[in-house]
């Protein structure tokens, strides 16, 4: 039953969607943390998708259909970290610099948004297989 | 007499069954690097399931090839074009394939209609009253 396997994709989505809202939150909690050394500094984290292929379904011949999506890893941003002349900072160097983290808010704001319709999509997706089966179910009542 | 019930809708409940797995792998990929989107030349296959794709062809020689149409060829995915291609090489367009989604959706549930209303003719005949 293929419908079935629309759970599976869709779920793999939901799991995928719900890695890179977690690294939006975290990366937007640290956008405005700063530190004396630019290598101790935060980091924006992305993760990265990779599609899932499910060679264990034999309905389909090759090029397999039901799939889904993974997190391959998450990487860190290597965009340089700002500089900033804090000399009250108490994490500010000797010559009273900080380097923030280099986060860029309105990008996580814009990936937050993707994440969400996409999650909304997915379970979209998983609700109308499910009453596509319960109505298959229900063949012949 | 049962063989053929339920005509064509059986393979097409079949066909949009499947189809549905495909579209929502699209979406779940929606957001993957170089994933291309796919999906079922829906008319050509059922078409091949339906035996109608053309006229029957003679085989009136050795050396003619005869045309034999497998049921479902189910390696009929076929890429997507997409409108406006995207720069990390993913050729999902959301929209397009919510679109296909839900057209989908109202013909698997219109064929379930065929093949329920299929089966309360035969049950009015079996009861007889």
């Amino acid at each position: 039953m293929s419908l079935f396997s629309v759970f599976n994709v869709s779920g793999s989505a939901l799991n995928a969607e719900t890695v890179r809202l977690n690294t939006t939150a975290s990366n937007l909690a640290n956008a405005e943390s700063a530190d004396g050394d630019p290598t101790k500094v935060y980091r924006g984290r992305h993760a990265v998708f990779q599609t899932m292929m499910d060679q264990t379904d034999s309905s389909w011949d090759g090029a397999s259909a039901s799939a889904g999506v993974r997190v391959l890893g998450v990487v860190e941003s290597t965009a340089p970290p700002t500089m900033r002349f804090q000399p009250d900072n108490p994490k500010a160097n000797k010559d009273g610099y900080v380097y923030s983290s280099n986060v860029n808010s309105i990008e996580e704001m814009t990936n937050m948004i993707s994440a969400n319709r996409s999650f909304a999509t997915n379970v979209e997706c998983i609700n109308t297989a499910r009453d596509l089966l319960l109505k298959t179910i229900a063949m012949g009542h | 007499m049962f063989d053929n019930i339920f005509g064509i809708h059986e393979k097409a409940l079949l066909l949009h069954e499947q189809r549905v797995s495909v579209l929502a792998n699209n979406l779940a990929n929606a957001n993957t690097p170089n994933f291309k989107a796919r999906d079922i030349d829906f008319a050509a296959v059922l078409g091949n399931a339906a035996g109608e794709t053309s006229l029957p062809v003679a085989v009136t020689n050795a050396a003619h090839f005869s045309l034999n149409q497998d049921p479902v060829a189910l390696d009929d995915l076929q890429y997507r074009n997409p409108f406006q291609a995207s720069l990390d090489g993913n050729t999902v367009e959301t929209p397009v394939e919510q679109a296909a989604f839900s057209e989908n959706n109202v013909r698997y549930q219109a064929s379930l209609t065929f093949i329920n209303s299929d089966i309360a003719e035969l049950q009015l005949a079996i009861v007889g009253q």
